[in-house]
């Protein structure tokens, strides 16, 4: 062991995002450098998990409106949208949006006189973001859309009945209603949403200056060290840390959206793999 | 492959593509589709095995087997399928390695991860390195099969342990009623009645190992997507066929022929979703009944 620990993680702890060391680790590899870079890697797919689900959740909404509308031209688009985005392969979907978004001119886009660059596109943290973003929005539309189409019609006579109307019965029926029945799918969405984050780095976005995700850094060592059988474990040990507190927080919000109910007639949070990309 | 074909420089138009689109790379890229094809009828009955050999050991009376099958379930619930997917093969790959080190090298006491490389002498190397080609592709593939298999069996056995638990107590009392044996309750009833609850599951399950597909890229074997982004790539002058960057064409052809797949089988499986339901008491099932009456 030639560096002490501490040390080891002052300097890689935040390799990820370029700064510490510029070298990586060349040969002496310890449990300690696994460790300190996997879990810095792991930034980046809490980076792309939280804001893509976060953005994701409200275009997933209008999307589950617009799929429930009466009216064509609303109805068909978001259609269209959320059968190519969960009819595809994320995979796929990455390289087809590096490859368009390599294509935009270099020099930026002239908008009404107003220069807009357009290389930063390109790099993972924006190209990606977005890819996630829009699958993201798809997936969860979907199971949003089901559970509107699941909301009891008593709810919805009851609304009428009080006089509610347009954004208010929205607002206070049917939302949170929908968001209800759709919980226990949603979380299971979230989980594989941040699983999925770690196929960026593996699918055309360039890992600039190696600043990678968990995955990409957990390669890293497999191909250096020929051993896989310790830096995939670390990788997934950070990944199962990344589900439970998921798990905890989809929980939290579970509870604060069946307060209402009776103990026992509230739905159980269970992960059930079905639901995946 | 044409006769028009022999001075690509001088084709122009239609006769220019036709030839473009029969060279013989291209058509290892058409073949690269019956790759993709071939893996995900491969694995598909695999992986329904583990997925059945796991669900029925989660559900054992045996405390170990029991452990083993509820390990194996919960083992893609918390960890991406994509580490499995890089993990699996090269483990594999090392593992009968070591067991051909054990065999067939003269003992040493040389560390095994040393140097950069996995360290086994040269006559126990998976395939042997003066083995032809196709047969490191066959190897490749053979690992990727097992990969699949693998994460896909866990996919499966979550699916089918809950089936097997949604079929109905009474009807499983039913026939214990008429003296069958746990065996003979399990066989005669148990499996034949879970297909129905299973199918959403195992449908579901089918679009996802159809999308997983791309991921064999990942592990080095040369499919749709290795043979797009190397044929899209610019091609200069040097070439027979020179083109600008066409990766943006070759990946849409792809997500066409993903999203084909994706309506077929949503069809198919449309199909056999209402043949299954016939005659059970669900509300698919309900449903049929009434429309016939």
């Amino acid at each position: 062991m030639t560096d002490s620990c501490t040390q080891i993680i002052a300097d890689y702890a935040f390799r990820s995002l370029g700064y510490g060391e510029r070298v990586l680790p060349r040969s002496d590899f310890t449990l300690c450098h696994e460790f300190t870079l996997i879990g810095s890697g792991l930034i980046w797919n809490v980076y792309f998990g939280t804001l893509a689900l976060f953005f994701g959740f409200f275009a997933a909404t209008a999307l589950a409106l617009a799929k429930a509308s009466p009216r064509a031209w609303l109805r068909r688009p978001a259609e269209a949208f959320i059968f190519v985005f969960r009819g595809s392969p994320l995979f796929i979907q990455f390289f087809l949006a590096y490859e368009i978004l390599v294509q935009l001119p270099k020099a930026g886009i002239t908008l009404g006189g107003l220069l807009i660059p357009t290389d930063w596109t390109t790099s993972a943290w924006a190209g990606a973001l977005l890819v996630l973003f829009l699958n993201t929005s798809a997936y969860s539309a979907e199971i949003f859309h089901g559970a509107l189409m699941a909301v009891p019609k008593g709810d919805i006579e009851a609304a009428d009945a009080y006089g509610l109307t347009g954004w208010q019965k929205f607002r206070r029926i049917l939302w949170p209603t929908t968001l209800r029945l759709a919980w226990p799918a949603y979380t299971n969405e979230a989980i594989f949403l941040f699983h999925a984050t770690t196929i960026v780095f593996f699918s055309g976005f360039p890992a600039y200056q190696q600043r990678g995700d968990a995955l990409y850094y957990a390669k890293f060592f497999a191909d250096k060290t020929f051993n896989p059988f310790i830096p995939y474990p670390i990788a997934a040990f950070y990944f199962i840390l990344v589900t439970l507190t998921l798990i905890g927080l989809f929980g939290m919000i579970n509870r604060r959206l069946n307060r209402h109910l009776p103990g026992q007639s509230r739905p159980k949070l269970r992960i059930r793999p079905q639901i995946i990309r | 492959m044409f006769d028009i074909c022999a001075d690509p420089k001088s084709l122009e138009g239609l006769a220019w593509a036709l030839c473009y689109l029969t060279t013989g790379k291209h058509l290892l890229f058409y073949g690269s589709f019956f790759v993709v094809l071939a893996l995900m009828l491969i694995v598909a009955p695999i992986a329904l095995a583990f997925g059945f050999g796991g669900a029925i050991a989660a559900r054992s009376a045996f405390l170990p087997l029991r452990l083993f099958g509820k390990a194996y379930t919960a083992m893609v619930r918390g960890v991406p399928d994509i580490i499995f997917f890089l993990f699996v093969p090269v483990a594999m790959d090392q593992g009968l390695e070591y067991l051909r080190h054990l065999w067939l090298c003269p003992p040493s006491d040389a560390p095994l991860w040393s140097k950069g490389e996995f360290a086994v002498c040269a006559a126990a190397k998976l395939p042997l390195s003066s083995a032809p080609q196709i047969w490191h592709e066959i190897y490749g593939f053979f690992l990727a099969v097992i990969a699949f298999s693998v994460v896909f069996g866990a996919f499966a056995a979550n699916v089918l342990y809950g089936a097997m638990n949604a079929v109905p107590r009474a009807q499983l009392e039913t026939a214990e009623a008429y003296g069958m044996t746990t065996a003979q309750v399990r066989r005669r009833i148990l499996i034949p009645q879970m297909w129905t609850y299973a199918l959403p599951g195992l449908s579901n399950l089918w679009m996802i190992l159809i999308k997983a597909t791309p991921l064999l890229f990942l592990l080095g074997v040369e499919d749709i997507v290795y043979w797009a982004r190397e044929l899209g790539a610019t091609k200069s002058a040097l070439y027979d066929y020179p083109h600008g960057d066409w990766r943006v064409w070759y990946v849409l052809a792809l997500l066409v022929y993903y999203l084909g797949m994706t309506k077929i089988s949503e069809r198919v499986l449309d199909r056999v979703t209402s043949r299954l339901s016939k005659g059970q008491a669900t509300m698919a099932g309900e449903a049929q009944r009434k429309a016939a009456a």
